[in-house]
């Protein structure tokens, strides 16, 4: 009973801080907003009992991805939005119809029958299950992501190195 | 099993006590390094304040406590202020997974020292560290000032290039030891190899590569010489921190203190077997003896930070991030490969 109280407050609060971060206008919060997001997601994984991904959520994502999300908006002294006049017509129309979508969806997944379901707590998410999946049966996705990060990284690296850097003529460097 | 009662009131006691020794351990490592620093550079380090300035650390507390707190203009107020707390909450958070000890006989119950046994321990920590890289970075940039903002985002890069190779060395622990859980990472330090060497992780386990590995990334951690050009004097008037007073200083200089107190721990508990250490006598005796080796491995690493500081001139900032990503991380890895291999094979014999 505890753990479903738990499960909602926190996926609440996982939704104010996703929709927080639409509604900031400076981008500093809109980036703490996402590390509520990825802070509450690590607390409904370990609800969901599988406490290695919760770690690692917290490590990779709140820790490193997010400190360099904020680490580029420090560094490019990105200010706060300009508010231009908006459009009623949008609101009028995107707010009902943003709920509507969410409505539909959720009714269609909670029709079907064979959407399978999952007790809180039940998933056997130890280090060791989570290794032996993993590395047995999900070892070529595991594989592919590896080079797919691999491509992110020698691309970041071209794209950052200065073109003039060449080695002078006659000069080792 | 501890009953639901008995388990909140031990755990109420064991976070008191735990905050009341971490910050007293904090003020009087405040202490010691400036008489080691002292007598390192050939001078007295603080005397007037009671004997051999043991009273100093209460005169800073005062100090800091009735300075006048000034908040500059313009600072983007909501995160200048919860940058500090950012950071103290992250240094206070870690030490709840750490075992102090073996269990303590109560009244017919065992309580473990410990505040939770947290399965994922190790992971934990690592969290919580990587979480305090926003204390830094935030008060670096919503102090509007150049030289907060230069020294903030030094010190994030900085702390983020070295939690990798952080990881990657405790990983080989991992590997060896078989539990994330730090009281089992000790208990599978426990015995005697060849008679009389403990079985700790940096002989027997074959971790003292990584051993040093993690003490250095953990210098970077924690931005301690040498690796402290983040927040160095002749650099950056004071990086991070330039534009906090009394408390709020006092917070950052409370976390930096008791990340280093973290750290230590955790050397401890990964590489140097815990609590282990010989054990005698009248069951008193018994039950405490394990925490005061415990307290002694860490007061021999507290030092060797202290006595690392006093010595070694600090590092380029480029040079840092050269030997952070270019000779530390190969090296995690290949301990990490090497120790896997090793472990392999002898599972396989």
């Amino acid at each position: 009973m505890l753990h479903l109280v738990l499960f909602l407050v926190f996926g609440a609060i996982c939704v104010a801080g996703a929709i927080n971060l639409l509604a900031q206008s400076h981008p500093i919060s809109s980036a703490l907003s996402l590390v509520v997001v990825m802070a509450s997601l690590a607390v409904e994984y370990l609800l969901l009992g599988a406490e290695f991904v919760a770690a690692v959520q917290v490590i990779v994502y709140a820790g490193a991805v997010m400190v360099l999300f904020v680490f580029v908006i420090m560094l490019l002294n990105a200010g706060a939005e300009e508010r231009t006049k908006g459009s009623h017509v949008a609101l009028a129309l995107g707010v009902p119809g943003v709920l509507a979508g969410g409505l539909l969806v959720a009714w269609t997944l909670l029709k079907r029958s064979d959407t399978g379901t999952v007790a809180l707590g039940s998933l056997h998410g130890d280090p060791k299950t989570i290794a032996s999946f993993l590395f047995h049966e999900f070892l070529l996705p595991f594989e592919i992501t590896s080079i797919l990060v691999l491509i992110a990284i020698m691309g970041a690296v071209v794209l950052a190195s200065r073109p003039d850097l060449k080695p002078p003529a006659g000069k080792e460097s | 099993m501890l009953s639901l009662p008995v388990f909140i009131i031990a755990s109420v006691i064991k976070i008191v006590l735990v905050i009341f020794v971490l910050l007293t351990a904090v003020a009087y490592t405040v202490w010691l390094e400036r008489k080691v620093v002292g007598h390192i550079q050939n001078r007295w380090g603080p005397t007037r304040v009671g004997p051999f300035g043991l009273l100093q650390p209460l005169a800073d507390g005062i100090k800091f406590l009735v300075k006048e707190d000034l908040t500059p203009p313009h600072v983007y107020k909501p995160l200048f202020i919860a940058a500090p707390m950012i950071a103290v909450i992250c240094a206070l958070t870690s030490i709840a997974v750490i075992p102090f000890g073996t269990a303590l006989p109560v009244r017919g119950y065992s309580i473990p020292l410990q505040i939770t046994d947290v399965n994922i321990g190790l992971l934990l920590i690592l969290g919580v560290t990587s979480i305090g890289v926003y204390g830094v970075a935030l008060a670096g940039w919503s102090s509007n000032s150049k030289y907060s903002l230069l020294g903030g985002l030094r010190a994030s890069a900085q702390m983020v290039s070295y939690e990798i190779c952080l990881g990657l060395s405790v990983v080989g622990v991992l590997i060896v030891s078989g539990s994330f859980s730090l009281r089992e990472i000790v208990l599978s330090q426990g015995g005697h190899f060849w008679g009389f060497i403990p079985k700790w992780n940096i002989f027997y386990g074959g971790q003292f590569i990584a051993f040093f590995i993690y003490l250095m990334s953990a210098y970077a951690e924690t931005n301690r010489i040498p690796f402290d050009l983040p927040e160095a004097e002749t650099e950056l008037v004071a990086g991070y921190h330039t534009e906090y007073s009394a408390m709020k200083f006092a917070m950052f200089f409370m976390a930096e203190y008791a990340n280093m107190i973290t750290v230590a721990c955790v050397a401890t508990l990964l590489f140097l077997g815990g609590w282990s250490g010989p054990v005698f006598g009248p069951p008193l005796l018994v039950a405490i003896l394990p925490t005061f080796w415990f307290v002694a491995k860490i007061l021999v690493f507290l030092f060797i930070y202290i006595w690392v500081r006093g010595t070694l001139p600090r590092f380029r900032y480029d040079q840092l991030m050269a030997f952070g990503w270019k000779f530390l991380f190969p090296l995690a890895i290949a301990n990490l490969v090497v120790t896997a291999l090793i472990v392999a094979y002898r599972a396989s014999l």
